[in-house]
């Protein structure tokens, strides 16, 4: 397929144009983003399967101390707010600052749901409101949670909320209310439409490169090779959850 | 004052009630008067599925894409409770949108009617995202991707006024 064909605009044309690109030209085009996007083209009507399971790389050596793009990113992208209340204000993702007391060795890094694959969020929910997608996205089905808060006592990465408040201006992608739970969904509405989470769009556009998101299963995508070449640690690997986010540098 | 005097008012003032009673009944003012959509999903039927169809079973079709969409990650626009929005919510003359629970809010309209009620709008959004790309000059409550959100899957127009 050629370039002009692939310029009548429309999202099918272009998604159409670089499948086949990608598929004769394999490697030759910007390998990363791109394959990334190609490979996991899902259509609407497609229920997500185990075939390929989301996770994301943080590279904490490229993530700086006082940079909060991705926690912005987040708060833009899903609409929240919050009341000037630290303690119970809701966050999907926060920065955190681990010092090395001994050597002074100050680590940045971003904090947020580790979509376990044996989430114990999951394990203790009386009602099933907290679920892990087929594809390894953990949420909270926010149509059948009581609010009752189990699951953010169950959570060893303090990744989840409750809304105290009545909420208005949601993002139409992001309905929230009070009296519920609710975390980091990968962006789920994003992932499913072959985007990537806000969070990592505003890292690499910001040109940080800090975050990467992908696709653990498929040994080709650019997650799983450089996890392959590198390794990423899991934070509290002594747990056993297998976490779907893997830093590396800490 | 006489009490027949005062058995005669009543009484006059009962046959007129019962004469006027039906007739407000039956006038326009009390049906609930349904906001128009702003295009035509299909030219067929107007609606997703036939109106008749629509109007007794569109909390079970609803009910069902929740679930499929939040557990399965099916996104079609068929039944998605944001494309109803997007087509049946519409903003008056001044651009101002009606809310959840009025009588002028599309959903809401036979809702308050039947005394339905739903906590549906409590999470979701009863503004179309068509009207964060007229009402707001401030990118920053547009976040990017939801313009794509909204244009992504164009909804079939023309039928509009
Ligand atoms: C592309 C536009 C469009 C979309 C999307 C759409 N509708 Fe409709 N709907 C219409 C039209 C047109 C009618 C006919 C009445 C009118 O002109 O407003 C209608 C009629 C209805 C009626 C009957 C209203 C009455 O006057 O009695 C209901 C109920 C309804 N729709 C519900 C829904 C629901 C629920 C959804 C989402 C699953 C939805 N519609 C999505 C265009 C749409
Ligand atoms: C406590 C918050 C909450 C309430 C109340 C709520 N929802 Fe949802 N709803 C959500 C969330 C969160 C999603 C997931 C959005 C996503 O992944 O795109 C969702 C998704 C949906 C979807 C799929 C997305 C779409 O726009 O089609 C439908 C349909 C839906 N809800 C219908 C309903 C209906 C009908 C009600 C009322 C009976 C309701 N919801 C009440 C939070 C809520
Ligand atoms: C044509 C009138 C009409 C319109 C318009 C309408 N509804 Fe309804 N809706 C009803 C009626 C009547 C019922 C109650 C049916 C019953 O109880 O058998 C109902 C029930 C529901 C229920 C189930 C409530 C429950 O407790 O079981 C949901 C959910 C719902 N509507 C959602 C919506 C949404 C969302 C919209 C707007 C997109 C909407 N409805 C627009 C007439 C309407």
């Amino acid at each position: 397929m050629s370039n002009t064909e692939s310029s009548k605009n429309t999202e099918l044309t272009r998604r159409k144009f670089l499948g086949t690109a990608a598929a004769s030209a394999g490697l030759a085009i910007a390998p990363g983003v791109l394959l990334f996007r190609v490979a996991q083209a899902k259509p609407a009507a497609q229920a997500v399967t185990s075939k390929v399971r989301w996770g994301m790389l943080i590279d904490s050596t490229k993530c700086s101390t006082g940079c909060n793009d991705c926690v912005t990113a987040c708060k833009t992208e899903h609409h929240l707010e919050g009341h000037n209340r630290p303690e119970t204000d809701v966050q999907w993702i926060r920065k955190l600052k681990v010092t090395d007391k001994q050597t002074g060795h100050v680590m940045s890094l971003p904090m947020m749901c580790q979509h376990c694959e044996n989430p114990p969020c999951v394990d203790v929910c009386p009602t099933g409101a907290s679920f892990k997608r087929a594809d390894g996205i953990v949420l909270v089905d926010r149509h059948i949670c009581i609010g009752c808060r189990y699951c953010m006592m169950a959570c060893p990465y303090k990744a989840r909320s409750f809304e105290h408040e009545e909420v208005d201006d949601q993002a139409v992608s992001a309905p929230r209310g009070k009296g519920t739970v609710e975390a980091c969904t990968m962006c789920v509405y994003r992932v499913d439409r072959d985007k990537q989470p806000a969070c990592v769009e505003a890292c690499s556009e910001a040109e940080h490169g800090a975050m990467l998101f992908g696709d653990l299963n498929d040994p080709e995508s650019e997650i799983s090779k450089r996890l392959a070449e590198y390794g990423g640690k899991q934070i509290r690997a002594d747990l056993g959850l297998n976490t779907g986010v893997r830093y590396q540098g800490i | 004052m006489s009490v027949g005097l005062h058995k005669k008012k009543l009484k006059l003032l009962l046959a007129g009630l019962i004469l006027t009673l039906p007739l407000s009944l039956f006038a326009e003012g009390n049906l609930p008067i349904v906001p128009k959509a702003k295009a035509k999903a299909t030219a067929e039927y107007g609606c997703v599925n036939p109106v008749a169809d629509m109007r007794k079973n569109h909390m079970e079709y609803l009910l069902h894409q929740r679930d499929q969409t939040m557990h399965k990650g099916i996104r079609t626009k068929k039944y998605s409770l944001a494309k109803c929005i997007e087509c049946h919510v519409t903003p008056d003359k001044n651009g101002k949108y009606a809310e959840y629970g009025d009588d002028d809010f599309f959903c809401s309209s036979c809702h308050n009617y039947a005394a339905v009620s739903i906590d549906c709008f409590q999470c979701h959004n009863d503004k179309p995202q068509s009207a964060y790309s007229s009402l707001s000059s401030n990118k920053q409550s547009l976040p990017e991707g939801h313009e794509k959100f909204a244009s992504n899957d164009t909804l079939p127009s023309g039928d509009a006024e």
